[in-house]
Formats: C-alpha cells, structure tokens, sequence
C-alpha cells in the first residue's frame, strides 16, 4: 500500500469515528433533536418538583499517540457520548448521568437526579442560592482551529511524532519517549431558563522527555518546552524561526511551536545539564520565564482564589486557602508588589479554558483577581456569587464530561505583562546573582497554598548581569505572599506567553479540566534555592 | 438491562460479537461498565451528590507487528462495527512496532470473589445519606465542620481475544474520607478507610478520629525544620510506597534511569537496600485487599514478593522487556501488601521516645528520580510523641525524602491495616527529612 492510499484510506477512518460533526451524524441527531432530548429531560425535571434544571448532551473524543525512540507504541483513541442531568429540588442539588441518550434514558436520569436530591435535602443545612443568568435561546460557539487534528490522515501524526524521536536521538539522546494527546468536545447544554447552548472545542498537547544516560555520571533529562493548547494541528506547524530566544540561548514557544527543533535541541542541553554545576543552596534572585512561571501562577494564585476552596468545600482533599474572606473584604491585602495584577478570563483565543458559555450556562467573561498588587476577587460559580455580593455571575463552572457533575474550575488566571516594555535580556542585565528558569518541573504546594516548591527543566547562572553558564540540582521554596511581594519587574506585552495543564485536578470525584495561564518573564528577588542532590544528604 | 449487570455468559456473546467483525490477523475485545454514586459534603451539609452509569469497548487490532485500539461507549452492533473497522484501519497506517510481542493466549486468571460485595452493589442514595450522617452529627458535637466524601463504585470487565484468552471480573469498592476543622480554623484533622464490602466500613469511627484530631490540632507548637524520626500513620505510609511500588521498573532500571540502577551496569536485585523488617508483597487473591486477575497487557496477576526483608528481590516489567532481557518479569500489581509487626499504631506511639507523628502526606511529586526524592507536605493532624504519648501538636512540615532512604532506618511496624487500597502498617522510621515549615492548618 502505497502512502496516497494510506491517506485516503485514514481520511475513511476519520468519516467513520473520529469527525466532530460526529453528534450531527445517524441517531447522534441534529440539533432540534438534542433539544427534544433536553426539553423531555427539563420536562421530567420539572414533574419531579425542580425550581431549576439543566442538562449536557455532551460527545467527546480522544486520539493518543505515544511512543519511544524511533517507534510507535500506542495509537488509541476514544469516543464517549452520554447526557448529565442536574435538578434543584427542595433546595439541594441532584445529579444522574447516563450513556442511554433516549428520551427514555434521559427522563430516567433526570427522575433519579431529583431522587439523589430529595435524599441529599434531608442533610442540607441552607438552600442553594442561584444567581440570575437569563436564557441565550438556541446560540453556538466554536474554538478557533485552523487544523482538525481529528480529521488529518493519522499516518501524518505518526510520521511527525517518529521525525521527533528520531531528531532527539541523532542529537545524542539515549533515550527519548514522546506522545501526543489530542481532544475534541462538543458539548450542548440546556436549561429551564431558556438556554440551548451548542459549543465545540479543540485541545493539542504534544509533549516528550530526552533522556541521557552517562553509566558513571548518572543521567539527566529534558522535558518538552511547549505548553498544551486551545488549538488544532496549527499550532505543531511552527519552525525554528518561531521559537524565543531567552537570554540563555533556550528556545522557547508562542503560538507556533516545532516539536522536532525542541527534540534536538533537548539532547543537547540534556547533555550539559550532566555535566552542569550543581547549584550552591541559598538565596537567589530569580528570572522566570513564562514556560515555567505559568505552573507557579497557577498552583499560587489560580487554585487560592477558588472560592470554593476558601469557603471550605474542598477541605477534605484539594484542600482551602490561605486567601479568607477577612483578607478580601479588608480591600488591603497586598497578595503581591504593586507591580503584579492577576486577572481571570475564559476568553484569550487558543487558551485551555475559552469558551463562550460555562458548563452553568453563563457567559463568559474577564475580571480582575489582584490589581495593584491587591486581592479585589475570586473564581466562583453561580451558585456562590451571593456570597461576594456579586451582580452577576462569574463564569467558573465545569464538567469534565457528560458523566460528571459541574463544579467551581479555575478560568484562565493569567499574570498581566509589565507596563514599561522591559525585555528578558533587560532583566537579567540588571542581576548581579541569579538563576534564569526555563520550563516546568517539579511543584507541590501545600493545601492552603502558603509553602511552595518548584523546580523547573533548564537553570541558567546569572553573574553581574550576564548569563554564565548551566546549573542543576535546583528548586526553589517559598511562601506565597512574600514570592509575590519580592516581584520587582515584569517584561512587557511582547514577551506576554501562555503556559497551562491540559490535565488539572480537583474535586471529588475527582476531574480534571484544562486551563492557561499567560505571563510574561517575571525578576522575583531573594528566594530561596535548594539543592536537590543534596536535600537528604 | 443495564449493562453494568451483563453476566459472563452475556459479556463473551457481546465480545464475540465484535470480534467476529473484525478482519485483522490478531484482534483483542475488551468491556468494562462501572456504576458509581457519590456523596459529598463541606460546611456540614451536602455538596454535591450523584450516580452515573457508563461502560466502554475497546478494541484492539493487529496486522503484523502494526497495531492500534479504538474505543466507544454505544453498544449498538452499527457502534462496534465502526469500532472495529476504525481500530484496524488506524492499525494499518501505525508503523510497525519493534517492541511488537506476539499475541497472548489464555491465561491462568484467578477467582478473586472477595473483590465483590452485593451490599456494596446495590447501595442506595438515602444509604449512602445514612452513611455520611455521622460525620455531620460527630462535627456538631465537636465544634467541627465536616468535609467528607463517600464513593461506591461497581465495576465489570471481560476480555477476549482471538487467541482464545477470555476473563470476566466483578468489583466493588467503597471509599469514604473526611476532614474535620475546629469552627475557628485553627485545627484540622482527617482519617480515610475504603473497603470492597461496605458491611466492613466505618464511618463513624473515622469521623471520630478526624474529629479527635482537629480538637487536638488547635494549639500547635512551632518545631523548626530539620531530620527528626517519624511515625508514619498507615494512609501517609501507603503514599510513599505506593510511589515505591511504581518505582520497581525493569527496564529503567536496566537502561541506567533509575534508583534501582546499579552503577557500572545491570540492576540491584539481590542487594539489601532497606532494613531488615521491610518485606513486600502482592497477591490478587489476598481477602483483605482483592486486586485484578490481570494486569492491562492481559497476563495474569499471581503471588509475587518483590522486597523480602530488605533485600530487592524482583523488579516489573513488560512482555517486551521480559523476552529482551530474558528475565520472566512479572506485571505491576494493582495491590500490595507490606509486613508488620504484632501491635495498632497506639503502641507503636507507647514505645517511642520522641518522634512527629503524621496523619496524612499532601502533594507529594518527584523532585529527583536519580535518588527516588520526592517533596511533599504533611496536613491533618501533625503531632510532636515524647516518652510514649502526644504531647502537643506542631505546624505542618515540607518534606524531601525518598522512600528507599526512609526505609534503610525502620524502627517498629504496627501490624498493617487496610489504607487506599493496600495493607500497610503504621511505621517508625529513624530519620525524615522535613525542610521547612508549612503555615497550612
């Protein structure tokens, strides 16, 4: 079989399974027929006694690829379609969730949705408290994609991945795995107040870790520098030019990224980290760029200003935060400098968490978290906004599929970029000792979010302005207030980049959503640096 | 019918039924459906609750050395003729796999009939109500808020291929986990037990401790950072070796990227690398935690030891790694067992001198995979132990330790105890490497 008749025989494939208009296919049915099967869901509800009801008609799609050196290890790919009903009765909430998506199955799961309520009403303390959202009637949106990765031959995605493998191990590599997760969801939701959303998403996130192993010094690895994305196959189409230079030559990505390029260079900068300094522990000024700054604003700032972590509702796993109500009504809590604003959106074109509706149905939108260095709000759902006296309701909620239950996730929280148009290479002349940061590592925080560690993939030395040269064996340690507070100077809208977590997790059961954080690279002044070689010597 | 509730005669008849579509030289079928329920509460009240049902077929084709899996969630013989078909194509545009192993035949499963529990099958909303009710009333008396969650899953999986290997497994699982804090938020405490029979669940007596814990918790004392010996409480325990567990990889640890790599070449099976009373071992048929009959590539699971005091005695790995490396590896278990002593974890504390006791571990993530070093904090119930009972709380701790390290100095085990799904005890290690102080409560 010859390559054209792979391709053409793959684009068959595609018809067959992988397409997203796959819900608009044989007994998938058409829109109007999503809506009878939600209105006979709303219906039922209704019979049942709920004030409120929703439901997600929801189809999602997966192609994973991975492998290890030159070869291929798995291709897989997944389809899931199902519906997920939510009532308010007697004031608490209820939810059942079934892959029978018949009226019949529907007005089940909407029957036992109002059951697990009414048993749930016996325990409830105070009625949930639903914000006003009006109806959008029937509306759509759709994430930008240039590319379908679902309907390209699956050939052209072997292939690539393959070209990746191969590159890393001719540049030295001993060792090189590599993988490609691919996601598609369409999701349609439906309410009793008169909302028909219809929404489709694409998410790439192409990843790999370059391993060298030297048998007397050990071995050293070197992830992938590009960031999951709200993006189709476009964004793999970059080439070298695309890439960032920071400071210390390393390559790093914006909207295009070449996979092969970061594969190569990866082996040989997995390399020198072998034979790199072994950092001395103590304080150190930081300069982080964006590829690894994102995973700090996320676990720092992201997850504290959860308002359902603060209230408590996640006390018994993700944990509650540091960030009180107290510290937010004072409208005086310095979270940072007053260089540093973080704000919150569902917006940014090819982020994680862009959508035009949540999965409560509400618009969605932007809003400031810390201005000034000031903590002024939370991320809340709509069923928490009277809590912070809110007008209207933030749009926070999510569901990792039809089977699960929507929940406060976090929206993209994105660092905003300096206002004075500072460059990576102007910040790090400004340094007379510190360690440049590229990529993320290592990370835990602890359940209030107060003690962070980080590390990161590359540690660059800065001497009297100048990088010097690789160190290793770096993480560092703080506490959230101080970290923010020691920010003395972010780089501008120029260097402005998204990082994010195609798999962040939270909640009970747990489920994971994908998010974006942009930044742009931030000096951090007096952290503390350990040296992990030595952490339990 | 709900396919949660196929029997085994109904699941080979469904997965024959894709099998017989298929038209590659060698093609796997797997089923599995699960039905859960939840209850979730916080601020002494529910949360969230629900149920949902799904089940998904997977195929797996094989032309050659080319293969690749699809899935879906529709049961319709139109839905698994696509299924099939897509699985096969997307096999034949896969390149061809050097790592490729010739398709299993039947495999000797065992019967794991502890693993399955009716009570546990059929729970009910207003039972999983009646089970989470004395957490709430235990946090009215106490002064605490309750943040709890039960979970009860029911699970079904068969497998059948063309070579004729065919398993069918029932489970059940209940788990049930809260966290207590003191109305001021000043303490915290929590306790977790899972079960496969939820006759054996307690849930009141875990919401007791976390109670206990949190009241006890209010009024720390600072103790700074430093190496101090610990007792690891068995759910804290259970993380670590869990990540041991995981660690116990062939084929890293052959190629030189591994702890378990022996500088120069080769591995450090036979070597002694933990203390004496360190023994590990896995057993699917163990009544106290029922594990799978297979491991995901379809061998069977059996009685293995892979730590027998202190010394390394196997590591896992895969088909492929077994016939490269000429060593008959045996799969990662899905549940182990770790040897104790005789005594609970109260008399591990009565014959103490002075050691942190801690409730439960929190973020735990690799910092160095050259040493198996990993961070973490501690949360829930940190306690200073002097001369035989607990003297005060203290603030919570950042850790770096590597389970290897904190194994070389095992002072006493407790008999083990049923925690996050394997049988661990509480341990006394002599040395744990705390290096800073977390403000967390």
């Amino acid at each position: 079989m010859d390559r054209r008749s792979f391709v053409s025989r793959a684009g068959l494939a595609a018809g067959a399974l992988w397409l997203p208009s796959g819900l608009a296919a044989g007994r998938r049915g058409p829109a109007e027929d999503r809506k009878a099967l939600a209105d006979a869901a709303l219906g039922a509800a209704r019979d049942e006694g709920a004030s409120y009801a929703d439901v997600r008609i929801s189809r999602y799609l997966t192609q994973t690829i991975s492998g290890r050196e030159r070869a291929i290890q798995s291709v897989s790919g997944t389809e899931s379609y199902g519906a997920g009903v939510r009532v308010l009765v007697s004031g608490a909430w209820g939810f059942a969730a079934t892959a029978d998506v018949t009226t019949d199955g529907l007005v089940r799961a909407a029957r036992d949705a109002a059951a697990v309520a009414r048993a749930n009403a016996t325990l409830q303390a105070e009625p949930v408290q639903l914000a006003p959202n009006r109806g959008y009637g029937e509306v759509t949106w759709r994430a930008p994609m240039r590319r379908n990765p679902f309907s390209m031959p699956m050939q052209e995605k072997v292939e690539f991945l393959v070209t990746v493998g191969d590159a890393a191990l001719t540049a030295g590599a001993t060792y090189v795995s590599f993988g490609l997760d691919l996601v598609n969801d369409r999701k349609y939701f439906a309410s009793t107040e008169g909302s028909y959303i219809d929404q489709e998403f694409v998410r790439t996130y192409p990843s790999f870790t370059v391993t060298v192993v030297d048998r007397t010094r050990g071995f050293a690895e070197r992830g992938s520098l590009a960031e999951p994305v709200g993006m189709g196959w476009e964004y793999l189409e970059g080439r070298e030019r695309d890439g960032i230079a920071t400071p210390a030559g390393t390559l790093v990505w914006g909207k295009m990224y070449d996979m092969v390029t970061d594969a190569r260079r990866a082996a040989a900068e997995a390399r020198e980290k072998l034979f790199a300094k072994s950092v001395e522990p103590g304080t150190w000024d930081l300069i982080l760029d964006p590829s690894h700054l994102w995973l700090t604003i996320h676990e720092s700032v992201g997850h504290p200003l959860e308002l359902d972590r603060v209230l408590g509702y996640e006390a018994n796993y993700a944990g509650t935060s540091f960030a009180t109500l107290d510290k937010w009504k004072s409208g005086t809590f310095r979270y940072g400098s007053p260089l540093v604003n973080f704000v919150a959106d569902r917006t940014q074109p090819g982020s994680l968490a862009a959508a035009g509706w949540d999965d409560d149905g509400v618009r969605t939108g932007e809003w400031d978290l810390v201005k000034d260095g000031v903590l002024v709000n939370y991320q809340a759902t709509r069923d928490q906004a009277h809590i912070l006296g809110l007008k209207r309701p933030q749009a926070s909620s999510f569901a990792q599929s039809w089977r699960d239950v929507a929940f406060q996730r976090m929206p993209n929280v994105s660092l905003r970029p300096g206002r004075d148009r500072l460059t990576p290479a102007q910040l790090v002349a400004g340094v007379e000792r510190g360690i440049l940061i590229t990529g993320d590592g290592s990370y835990s925080i602890d359940q209030q979010r107060y003690n962070f560690q980080f590390g990161g993939q590359l540690f660059h030395e800065i001497r009297d302005g100048k990088v010097v040269g690789m160190l290793r064996d770096v993480a560092y340690q703080a506490t959230t207030q101080a970290f923010w507070n020691q920010v003395t100077a972010i780089c501008g809208s120029a260097d402005y980049r998204l990082g994010g977590s195609f798999y962040d997790g939270k909640g009970q059961p747990s489920q994971v959503s994908p998010v974006s954080h942009g930044c742009a690279t931030t000096r951090v002044d007096g952290v503390t640096v350990l040296n992990t070689a030595r952490a339990t010597a | 019918m709900s396919a949660i509730d196929i029997t085994e005669a109904e699941a080979r008849a469904l997965l024959q039924r894709a099998l017989l579509q298929s038209r590659a030289d060698h093609c796997e079928v797997s089923f599995r459906a699960s039905a859960r329920g939840n209850l979730r509460t916080a601020r002494n009240a529910v949360s969230t609750a629900g149920m949902n049902e799904d089940h998904v077929v997977t195929v797996k084709a094989m032309f050659g050395r080319r293969s690749a899996s699809a899935s879906a969630n529709q049961l319709d013989d139109a839905t698994l003729r696509r299924t099939v078909h897509a699985a096969e194509e997307l096999a034949r545009l896969s390149p061809e796999d050097p790592e490729w192993v010739a398709p299993l035949g039947p495999q000797p499963y065992l019967a794991v009939p502890a693993a399955w529990s009716e009570a546990t099958a059929r729970l009910s909303p207003a039972e999983r109500a009646g089970l989470s009710a004395p957490g709430l009333a235990v946090a009215r008396e106490r002064g605490c808020r309750a943040a709890s969650y039960l979970e009860d899953t029911r699970s079904v999986e068969a497998r059948l291929s063309s070579t004729g290997l065919f398993g069918y497994h029932r489970a059940t699982r209940v788990d049930y986990s809260v966290t207590m804090r003191t109305a001021d938020d000043a303490g915290s405490g929590s306790a977790a037990v899972d079960q496969n029979d939820v006759a054996r669940l307690d849930t009141a007596g875990a919401a007791r401790i976390a109670a206990e814990k949190a009241v006890a918790s209010r009024e720390r004392r600072p103790l700074a950072p430093g190496a101090y010996p610990v007792i690891l409480e068995p759910l804290a325990a259970a993380e670590l070796l869990a990540l041991l567990m995981e660690a116990l990889d062939a084929r890293a640890a052959d190629e030189g990227r591994s702890a378990f790599s022996r500088p120069g070449s080769g591995t450090r099976i036979g070597e002694k690398l933990f203390s004496e009373s360190v023994t590990l071992r896995s057993d699917p048929t163990d009544a106290n935690v029922p594990g799978s009959p297979w491991a995901s590539d379809g061998r069977a699971h059996g009685s293995q030891t892979w730590i027998e005091r202190g010394t390394l005695r196997a590591l896992h790995g895969s088909r492929y790694w077994s016939e490269k490396s000429g060593t008959a590896l045996p799969p990662q278990p899905s549940r182990y067992t770790m040897d104790g002593g005789g005594g609970t974890l109260e008399e591990l504390i009565r014959g103490t001198a002075r050691a942190v006791l801690v409730t439960r571990l929190w973020y735990i993530r690799s910092v160095d995979p050259r040493t198996l070093l990993y961070t973490g904090l501690t949360r829930d119930g940190t306690f200073l132990v002097e001369d035989g009972r607990i003297v005060h709380a203290v603030n919570n701790f950042r850790f770096n330790e590597s389970p290897i390290a904190m194994l070389q100095d095992v002072q006493a085990l407790s008999a083990p105890v049923r925690a996050n799904g394997a049988m661990v005890p509480a341990m006394r290690l002599g040395r744990f490497n705390f290096t800073s102080v977390s403000d967390a409560v």
